[in-house]
């Protein structure tokens, strides 16, 4: 009898053992009231709060301070010791819709045409990529996911990291629209066209832009006469491309223009202002600080990174890593990004380069948070710590821009994420494969 | 004139000869000393003479004419060296062979590339210049020391193992198998591939020495039929010199699959020194890796590129380490090659390796696969005078590498660092003219293995 019930044990222990692994694969997150206590609170928009309190209830902060009792019904979790900071955002990535950038049936940013408005990244987006955890788990909870092809590319969509539809997903389905002009200088040593032939090619290639643009106005305005007073007049017949450029004309949905080197964003400067009432920022902006009184001037802010080589073979060494502190200095709103996919959780350390070359912790931090919110028209809904705001928020044991630094919990729209990913499970599979051996 | 323009010759060459050999010397006090195989030293001096490492210790004295640096609430740690690059190299794949050992970077080295200074400026010190990954048996690689402005055999690691570079997989069944209709387009053709190479090598020599005694014999008793002759094939006679362990395999690898095989493979021709480069999935054979004593050289966190690194994980160096693997961390990527304290910094992040351990992926393990160990690698007496003071602890992102020695002689100094590092300028040169722009190295885009290579690719089409 003694013997089969310690037969049971074992059988329940192996049980039991099977499940708590199977439950690591398959942890579920949490959801309801949570007390975050004792934690340096870094709101970004209101300073820091040591030894400070957070409240979330469902999906928004409900109190930031440090004056409160926390009642029994909130689930504490004690972070003395450690900081709080908002989600990070990657304003620029190929997240959710690039899975393996090498096997073309997986990659969905870039569709065929050269004017594409009505592209929407939202719809392309997989919640299931596989990238998405191990982006998340690193402290960036949302992204803007971005089309890439043709003159008009389509519409970026502002998409938090937690969620099992894009709708669900969602923080703005039209985040922004993506714009390439064509280069005024030609494509570099490569490129064997004559001067004249590049000249010729981009005065085309921006009246085709023009053109398009023009038509939408005039579809934007019939429309709008349609819809005023439509008794006694036709209906004009519904065109999606010219439909999508609606919201982008009429300055509610920022265009992003990709520029990188001097000529480029001075020639993307000069083309906007014919374009008045829509809202404009760039992204690249490698040579930003060539000119950055000139962007500052035009009123445009800039999705920038880091890590990457002088675009110039007579610059210095650190102009890439001084390049969003210079533009900063000059009144630039200056937004940091990864410009990548699968690793866009190195967003954190494209801006800790630009903190520790000039731009400074703080404004650092706020280019990762606030400002491309504000960008995206997304800034009520997230981008600090905020009463009211979505509870988009990681606990970390240091300065999120140290690469040796633990994030060690993630919260995104009130959700607490379990800290998995295809990264960390492959760890827990692999540190001791022979475990079972031995 | 004549005469002039000989002595022209002969002053050029000695400054040159001079120049490469330049070794320095420098007394740096009061630093903390990450001598990686000695713990960290706090307020302590290191003391370079002629190249050389002479003194760690407190309280040193500088020999007359000696600099002296006050690194004072600031860190020395060894250079950084990269087990994996292709930063200056000039053509990076002879592509049309699956096989081409013979082929050297010797020849291949720019040594005025600016790139250097750059790295120079994260704090590198030597790099592995490697061939690229189309072939399953590429070229040989060359282990620079960053002398910026030598000569190319200035730039030379004197006395560093001959290497060479391997690669299995998706690349070389890209370029030949789809790209060349040849084999291999597979990965049961990448090992028939290195197999049939190595026994063509093995019965080469022996006919070769055979032929070549035969020879000698002929010679000495000069009468009779000469033999027939075997004619000398320095391809076969680098497979040989792999085979008898007086070259260091570099393999390009990123399926666990392929590293077991390679791993057989070398086992039946008793290949023993090799290291995986990339090997994306070694964390999945790392017991195998470990029993056989292979080294790796990885990515800190990249994967997804391609197919073959999707099921891999930013945790496979603390793997492999936790499990006794020599591994270090690589660049190659020009960009990545400016920031590799950081590299190594992640991997205490991802899978809680300890400080050291993470700093050794950077120092003393690519040492160790370049076989440089007994030169570079740790601060230690007797080793060379390459190291580099930081601001700050080298993992920290705020910390910037100050000043880079190689030999003792300082090839940068952030405090007198101006903006035109080129060397060689052409004062012809417009720099408005678009000829000075650099193409940016960010994050891996595609193959840089794949350099000079893709030309093949796309003159065919791919089925």
């Amino acid at each position: 009898m003694k013997k089969l019930n310690i037969f049971i044990v074992a059988i329940a222990l192996l049980f039991g053992l099977t499940a708590t692994t199977q439950a690591q694969i398959t942890e579920k997150p949490e959801f309801g009231k949570f007390a975050i206590t004792g934690a340096t609170i870094h709101t970004v928009t209101n300073g820091t709060i040591e030894n400070g309190v957070i409240l979330i209830e469902g999906e928004k902060i409900a109190y930031i301070g440090n004056n409160i009792r926390v009642t029994g019904d909130y689930k504490r979790i004690d972070a003395t010791g450690k900081h709080v900071y908002p989600g990070f955002i990657d304003g620029w990535t190929g997240l959710g819709l690039v899975e393996v950038s090498a096997v073309a049936v997986t990659v969905d940013d870039a569709e065929i045409g050269q004017f594409n408005p009505n592209m929407y990244a939202f719809t392309a987006f997989n919640p299931h990529s596989a990238s998405i955890p191990v982006t998340r788990v690193s402290g960036v909870t949302t992204v803007l996911a971005k089309p890439r092809s043709g003159s008009i590319s389509g519409k970026a969509a502002v998409m938090d990291l937690w969620g099992y539809s894009p709708d669900s997903m969602a923080v703005k389905k039209s985040g922004a629209l993506v714009m390439n002009l064509p280069s005024s200088t030609g494509g570099g040593w490569w490129d064997d066209r004559s001067e004249e032939e590049i000249k010729k090619q981009y005065d085309r290639q921006i009246k085709e832009i023009n053109d398009f643009i023009s038509k939408a106005r005039f579809y934007d305005d019939m429309m709008k006469a349609y819809e005023a007073n439509p008794s006694g007049k036709t209906q004009p017949d519904h065109d999606p491309r010219m439909e999508a450029m609606r919201e982008v004309l009429s300055g509610d949905v920022p265009v992003v223009i990709t520029a990188d080197n001097e000529q480029e964003i001075l020639d993307a400067i000069e083309w906007s202002k014919a374009h008045e009432g829509m809202n404009f920022i760039l992204a690249g902006v490698n040579e930003g600080w060539r000119v950055a009184d000139e962007i500052a001037e035009a009123g445009m802010g800039v999705l920038t990174t880091t890590l990457y080589t002088p675009s110039r073979e007579y610059d210095n060494y650190q102009r890439p890593y001084q390049n969003p502190g210079l533009m900063a200095d000059a009144g630039v709103k200056v937004a940091i990004v990864s410009d990548d996919t699968e690793n866009s959780r190195n967003t954190t350390f494209e801006a800790g380069y630009a903190a520790a070359y000039g731009m400074g912790t703080e404004e650092a931090l706020k280019a990762v948070t606030i400002n491309p919110a504000e960008m995206f028209g997304v800034a009520d809904k997230i981008g600090s710590l905020e009463e009211g705001k979505q509870a988009n928020l990681f606990i970390s044991d240091g300065d999120p821009f140290e690469p040796m630094t633990n994030i060690e919990q993630v919260f995104i729209k009130g959700y607490k994420i379990p800290m998995q990913s295809r990264h960390s499970q492959l760890y827990e599979e692999f540190i001791d494969r022979d475990a079972v051996n031995k | 004139m004549k005469k002039l323009l000989t002595l022209c010759v002969i002053a050029v060459a000695f400054v040159v000869s001079v120049h490469a050999q330049e070794k320095g010397s420098v007394l740096i006090k009061n630093a903390t000393v990450i001598t990686v195989t000695n713990g960290d030293l706090e307020n302590t001096d290191v003391l370079i003479r002629d190249g050389i490492i002479q003194d760690i210790g407190k309280d040193l004295n500088a020999p007359r004419g000696v600099e002296t640096v006050d690194a004072s609430g600031k860190f020395v740690m060894p250079g950084i060296i990269d087990a994996h690059s292709h930063l200056n190299g000039v053509d990076i794949n002879e592509a049309r062979n699956p096989v081409t050992a013979e082929v050297t970077m010797e020849e291949s080295v720019d040594p005025n590339d600016v790139g250097i200074y750059h790295a120079l400026a994260g704090g590198a010190t030597s790099i592995h210049l490697m061939h690229g990954s189309a072939n399953v048996i590429g070229g040989q690689g060359e282990t620079l020391k960053l002398r910026y402005g030598t000569t190319q055999d200035g730039m030379k690691f004197e006395g560093a193992k001959r290497t060479i570079k391997f690669a299995l997989g998706e690349n070389p069944t890209r370029v030949h198998g789809q790209g060349n209709g040849i084999q291999p387009r597979t990965r049961m053709g990448v090992e028939q591939v290195i197999r049939n190479h190595f026994d063509e090598a093995l019965d080469y020599k022996r006919k070769r020495e055979a032929y070549l005694s035969a020879k000698a014999e002929f010679d000495r008793r000069g009468r009779g039929t000469p033999p027939v002759p075997v004619a000398e094939n320095l391809r076969y006679e680098v497979l040989n010199d792999i085979i008898e362990g007086e070259i260091y395999v570099h393999c390009h690898s990123y399926r666990a699959d392929e590293i077991l095989m390679l791993m057989r493979v070398f086992n039946d021709y008793g290949i023993k020194n090799y290291t995986f480069q990339h090997a994306n999935e070694a964390f999945k054979v790392a017991p195998e890796l470990a029993k056989n004593g292979a080294m790796t050289s990885v990515f800190s966190d990249w994967w997804a590129y391609k197919f073959e690194v999707y099921y891999s994980t930013a945790y496979n160096a603390s793997i492999l380490n936790a499990n006794g693997v020599i591994n270090s961390i690589n660049s190659d990527n020009n960009q990545l090659l400016r920031t590799l304290n950081h590299e190594a910094a992640k991997v205490v992040r991802y899978g809680d390796t300890s400080v050291n351990d993470a700093i050794k992926m950077i120092t003393l393990h690519p040492a160790i696969q370049l076989g440089i160990d007994d030169r570079v690698g740790s601060i230690e007496e007797g080793k060379d005078g390459d190291v580099v003071v930081w601001s700050g602890h080298p993992l920290s992102i705020y910390s910037m590498a100050e000043m880079t020695f190689v030999d003792g002689k300082k090839y940068f100094d952030r405090s007198n660092d101006p903006n035109d590092m080129r060397i060689d300028i052409d004062p012809g040169t417009d720099f408005e003219d678009g000829a000075n722009f650099r193409e940016i190295v960010t994050r891996r885009e595609d193959d840089a293995c794949l350099q000079d290579a893709f030309i093949l690719m796309q003159n065919n089409t791919q089925n």
